[in-house]
């Protein structure tokens, strides 16, 4: 089971409290991860990824265990911690200060 | 007793301000879809409880909304979950994918080069006046889609882009179809406004688009001041018994045409500025029209920060201030092109919202304003339903 945190605006979208738990197909990746919550909420579609393409919005950053995923591959395999459901994958709005 | 409904998009969400005929007590509801921006919320004429929202994010992109309640609750089109599996097994979440027909081609950019087109956000939604699962969407960059499912999906309506697309440029606020107008006596014509490209009709519902333009004088904003395309039209609005007769507030300029756009004739005439943004008509007065003069196009806030509606009771060429209820003095605000609309009311009901986050009310033709909501994030778009 993977737990995933959504930024605001997208929880807010979703009406989601807290994380989101989900059980991709294996292997765990990036992408088997957004498959599955993409399945879970069809609203979220598009608005991570590009419908067409798939790629990554510019302004969505993954994180996994303290570390930046946003340039990894999709198809990379998260972290043992993130598959085990010790630790939450992270989607965030890049930062907007000021 | 008829029934108002307002529709306020704004810069973090929506909000909507219901009130009896007499149009004094208002009750706010929202904020909607809080900490998105929604550009534009629309009721469907035939069924006035069917809501449709365009919420966006610079973060997030594109979700359309609808309420088949009247705005109580809210759902992405096609998410029941009957219609959420596609036939290879995947979610469809549809509703927000707006993809360019063909060949995407290009624009003309800020700097006169070519440009990609790239979808941005929905800027206007306009319901069908015959089809409660038929809307048009006014997008950026600038195209027009239409859903015949009820917003479930979009396609655009690619001959829009062929009136000479590569000669459209952005303006300030961007690239955007921001005005829909459909003619109530011909199902097959609708007009649509582009900053800044220009104005446009279609006779065929949508198959071909040709520049209505002829009139327009753009002499600081385009090298040939006379030409076809490149015009910054800021509005565009008729009355439904006399949808042959337009009227514009461009850039610089309020016109009107008498011949659904083939002619276009200035009609400024005493206004303090003739920059501005929104432009609409009375509903029983189909030749009183109102404007909100704005300084010019470096500084958008009133002329000598005194907030005022300019009316005109002649089809334009002569105005009067509108100024009882209104900011006096040391008001810096702007009104944006889709901010101001009418009601159906005997004596018509005119409203608008500012950058200031105040909606103003004037339940007497314009005559007297008050404020209906203060302190809102800065206003989009107000839309009015008259409701029995």
């Amino acid at each position: 089971m993977i737990r995933v945190v959504l930024p605001f605006h997208l929880r807010n979208l979703t009406r989601v409290e807290g994380e989101v738990e989900l059980e991709p197909v294996a292997p765990v990746t990036i992408c088997a991860v957004l498959d599955a919550l993409e399945e879970k909420f069809p609203a979220l579609r598009g608005t991570i990824r590009d419908h067409g393409t798939l790629k990554r919005r510019a302004f969505i950053r993954y994180f996994a265990c303290k570390e930046d995923w946003s340039l990894e591959p999709p198809e990379r395999q998260l972290p043992d911690e993130i598959i085990r459901g010790d630790e939450p994958f992270l989607i965030v709005g890049a930062m907007a200060g000021g | 007793m008829s029934k108002i409904r307002v529709l306020v998009g704004t810069k973090k969400g929506a909000f909507i301000l219901t009130a009896d005929g007499a149009r004094k007590n208002w009750k706010i509801s929202g904020p909607h879809f809080a900490g998105w921006e929604i550009y534009h919320l629309k009721g469907s004429p035939v069924d006035p409880n069917r809501i449709f929202a365009s919420q966006s994010s610079g973060w997030f992109g594109q979700i359309i909304q609808r309420s088949d309640d009247g705005g109580k609750t809210w759902n992405t089109p096609g998410s029941s979950p009957e219609e959420l599996k596609g036939p290879g097994g995947f979610p469809k979440g549809e509703s927000n994918k707006f993809v360019y027909a063909g060949k995407v081609g290009t624009h003309k950019f800020y700097d006169g080069s070519q440009h990609p087109w790239e979808f941005k956000r929905v800027w206007h939604i306009e319901p069908s006046l015959t089809n409660p699962d038929v809307a048009y969407a006014g997008v950026e960059d600038a195209a027009i889609f239409k859903t015949a499912d009820g917003g479930k999906t979009w396609k655009e309506l690619p001959g829009l882009r062929q009136a000479k697309g590569n000669l459209w440029q952005p303006g300030a606020g961007g690239m955007a179809v921001h005005t829909i107008l459909l003619d109530p006596k011909n199902e097959k014509r609708i007009f649509v406004a582009i900053s800044a490209g220009g104005c446009f009709r279609t006779d065929d519902g949508g198959k071909n688009w040709k520049p209505i333009t002829k009139g327009l004088k753009s002499p600081y904003e385009l090298p040939d001041p006379d030409a076809e395309v490149g015009h910054c039209v800021h509005r565009i609005a008729l009355h439904p018994s006399r949808p042959d007769v337009l009227f514009m507030q461009k850039h610089w300029d309020v016109l009107r045409s008498d011949n659904a756009g083939d002619q276009w004739n200035e009609v400024s005439g005493n206004l303090p500025t003739d920059f501005g943004f929104p432009i609409d008509v009375n509903f029983n007065e189909p030749e009183t029209i109102y404007v909100v003069p704005i300084t010019s196009d470096s500084l958008h806030y009133p002329p000598d920060g005194k907030l005022r509606v300019y009316r005109s009771r002649t089809g334009g060429g002569e105005w009067e201030p509108l100024a009882k209820g209104l900011p006096p003095k040391n008001c810096y605000v702007n009104v944006l092109r889709d901010a101001m609309a009418v009601d159906a009311l005997d004596k018509c009901g005119v409203y608008f919202g500012t950058t200031g986050g105040q909606v103003y009310c004037s339940a007497n033709d314009g005559n007297s304003w008050s404020a209906i909501a203060e302190h809102l994030p800065p206003v989009y778009s107000v839309e009015v339903q008259t409701l029995k």
